[in-house]
């Protein structure tokens, strides 16, 4: 496995009027090439933000990036720090190197513009390709992510398309110019079920066959089960455990994931899977963390636990959490 | 959009249906027109005779009908100070008056929109304080007041234009426009291009933070087309209808502009018709001013209807 993204220390925080909101907390995560990232927490954790923040799609102010590094490998010999791309240099990484997947593909979508220019503005963009090039790959890539009649679609307006088709769509914007990642950003939680399960799927073939590493960010644990490879649980601002999906879902490590998977429904995949039962409700962000972000609401809890943030340990190939206690054996765990 | 379109002509007909039915009372509301139209000394008898001869001696709704009939064919009788029919001293005066209004219009598209959009695309900047001002300075600032210092300075002062009346260069059979227009033309548009950079600036501002622009970003498009082919062309559509209003202001609302610049246009007629007290020709510029808002009105609707695809392309 290679490294596509190795994400260092990031602590991001808005300046407010009504105070300093610390909505990242030290994040560090890599994506390996190919792979599937699937990131879950609940509403407010992060998610969103540490995925904007690397293609400087924040608003700053109020937004500021207070430390980290950003590691893309994608970009010729060298990797580049992405937090520290200039305007033009970020500019080539968004959409030809990077593609995003937004939420609602409804306001994601320029309404006043065919979509098949809005394919074909980033190909002419990013691949130099003429009016007519664009055209055609833009009409064969919506063919491929199954757009029937690709070829009348194209000039069709996103009004005119169902929400699944409209959701095709945005996968078609986010792939456009052949990235190496694409983030896509709860990018079924505005569909129903079975719509929700095509796009999925959808982004699987894709992904194999244009070797896209994908992260995924959603609140729902059964999607997770079955399209990550690995997955990262984040909450209050940081990622509290990483580990592939198998072992997270047989082993959790961290209190909150062993929460989140207590609340699961036993049928896998259920639809009403989400992350909402665990009791206390998330910390103020407004509060510069001193601490374990999760100690509120643990049932762990010792006085290291008040005095110190933890890092991330390792505990098994590919697994690492960030926690003092060693829930399975009952005791605090050895300094590392 | 035929169902759009529809109804917006049945609403501009309800419009003109109501605008005759005001300008043929507001002569009734003024007292008896006759009285206005003889001389001092006249006898009864030659009054009564002068009220027959015109039909004011018929029943209020009889002289309505006769009224609306003849205008929906222009007639709104003959001019008593210019012995004239009213509709003929309009068409004459037409052009002046479209000239000055286009010539606003474009000073006002040409600096109020590309400064309302540089404005709201760099808040706080330079180019955001220029747009706040020239929205406050125009929508603050009188124009007949400005019309008297632009006169005094740029006429009378400086001499680099005239300080009234209209000329024209003949091309190919064109009137074309001369920098007499330009004073008139600038007096009369800097409160339509205060409305244009504040609607701009402030429809960049609120598009701006629109979903699409983020994913527009997120395709790593250059800022330009961003804000040419997203922001701003998302903002052409509620424009087109400020700029359709816009323009049937500027054709309407030239009264001041063009009795201080004595410009032969529709306002200095009604100036003088009023003074005259020539109710035909007032009556006749009121209907014709309101067929022409209501009718750009109605193109401007349209026009927002094809910009719009989820109007053109609804049901
Ligand atoms: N523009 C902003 N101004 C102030 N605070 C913000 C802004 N955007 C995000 N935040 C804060 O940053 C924190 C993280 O937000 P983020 O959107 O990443 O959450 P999320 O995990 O994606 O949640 P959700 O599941 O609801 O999308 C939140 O507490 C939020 O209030
Ligand atoms: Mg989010």
């Amino acid at each position: 496995m290679t490294k596509i993204l190795s994400v260092k220390n990031l602590v991001i925080k808005f300046h407010t009027f009504d105070g300093v909101v610390h909505a990242l907390n030290n994040v560090s995560f890599d994506l390996q090439k190919g792979e599937t990232l699937a990131i879950v927490g609940e509403s407010g954790s992060g998610k969103s933000v540490s995925m904007l923040s690397l293609l400087h799609l924040l608003p700053m102010p109020p937004a500021k990036i207070e430390n980290g590094e950003a590691w893309f490998y994608g970009a010729g010999k060298e990797p580049v720090d992405l937090l520290k791309l200039n305007r033009s240099g970020i500019s080539k990484i968004r959409g030809g190197k990077i593609g995003f997947i937004f939420q609602d593909a409804l306001s994601a979508l320029n309404p006043v513009m065919t979509i098949g220019r809005q394919i074909s503005e980033s190909t002419m963009e990013h691949l130099g390709l003429s009016h007519a090039k664009a055209k055609e790959k833009t009409i064969k890539l919506l063919d491929r992510v199954g757009i029937p009649g690709a070829r009348q679609r194209y000039d069709n307006f996103p009004h005119q398309f169902s929400g699944g088709m409209r959701q095709r769509v945005m996968i078609a914007v986010s792939m456009a110019c052949n990235p190496k990642i694409v983030i896509a950003d709860e990018p079924t939680t505005a569909l129903d079920v079975t719509v929700q399960a095509q796009i999925v799927d959808l982004t699987k073939e894709l992904q194999k066959e244009f070797k896209i590493a994908v992260v995924w960010i959603t609140h729902d644990l059964g999607v997770v089960a079955g399209m990550a490879d690995r997955v990262l649980v984040m909450y209050a601002g940081a990622p509290v455990e990483i580990a592939e999906a198998q072992d997270l879902y047989a082993n959790p490590q961290h209190p909150y994931t062993i929460g989140l998977m207590n609340a699961l429904p036993s049928v896998k995949g259920h639809e009403d899977s989400r992350l909402t039962s665990i009791d206390g409700m998330p910390p103020d962000l407004m509060e510069e963390p001193h601490h374990c972000q999760f100690a509120w609401r643990c049932p762990y809890t010792f006085d290291r636990c008040w005095k110190e943030i933890p890092q991330q340990i390792m505990v098994g190939e590919n697994h690492v959490v960030s926690c003092f206690f060693d829930v399975e054996n009952r005791r605090p765990r050895g300094h590392v | 959009m035929q169902r759009y379109i529809l109804s917006r002509l049945i609403q501009s007909f309800i419009m003109l249906v109501g605008v005759l039915f005001i300008v043929f009372f507001m002569l009734q509301l003024t007292g008896d027109p006759v009285a206005l139209m003889v001389s001092r000394n006249a006898s009864p008898e030659q009054v009564e005779e002068l009220r027959e001869e015109l039909g004011f001696n018929r029943p209020v709704m009889v002289q309505f009908a006769d009224f609306v009939s003849k205008a929906v064919r222009g007639d709104f009788g003959m001019s008593l100070r210019h012995h004239q029919p009213a509709m003929e001293l309009i068409l004459e005066r037409l052009p002046a008056t479209v000239e000055l209004a286009s010539m606003a219009l474009l000073f006002a598209m040409v600096v109020g929109i590309p400064l309302g959009l540089l404005g709201g695309s760099n808040p706080g900047s330079i180019w955001d304080t220029l747009a706040r001002g020239a929205g406050l300075i125009g929508q603050t600032i009188p124009n007949f007041w400005l019309a008297l210092i632009l006169i005094m300075v740029f006429a009378v002062g400086l001499g680099w234009f005239p300080s009234f009346g209209r000329e024209t260069r003949q091309f190919m059979g064109l009137a074309l426009p001369t920098k007499s227009v330009i004073l008139p033309a600038f007096a009369l548009g800097l409160f339509t291009m205060g409305q244009l950079v504040r609607f701009t600036r402030s429809a960049v501002l609120e598009i701006k933070n629109e979903d699409f622009v983020r994913t527009a970003y997120s395709k790593g498009l250059a800022d330009r087309r961003i804000y040419i082919k997203h922001i701003l062309r998302n903002a052409a559509i509620p424009l087109i209808s400020i700029l359709g209003v816009q323009f049937g202001y500027l054709l309407s609302g030239s009264i001041y502009i063009e009795t201080i610049f004595s410009w032969p246009g529709l306002g200095n007629l009604l100036a003088e018709s009023i003074g005259n007290r020539d109710f035909a020709l007032v009556q006749a510029i009121a209907f014709f001013t309101s067929l022409v808002v209501v009718s750009l009105n109605l193109t401007a609707d349209i026009a927002y209807g094809m910009a719009d695809p989820r109007i053109r392309y609804g049901e």
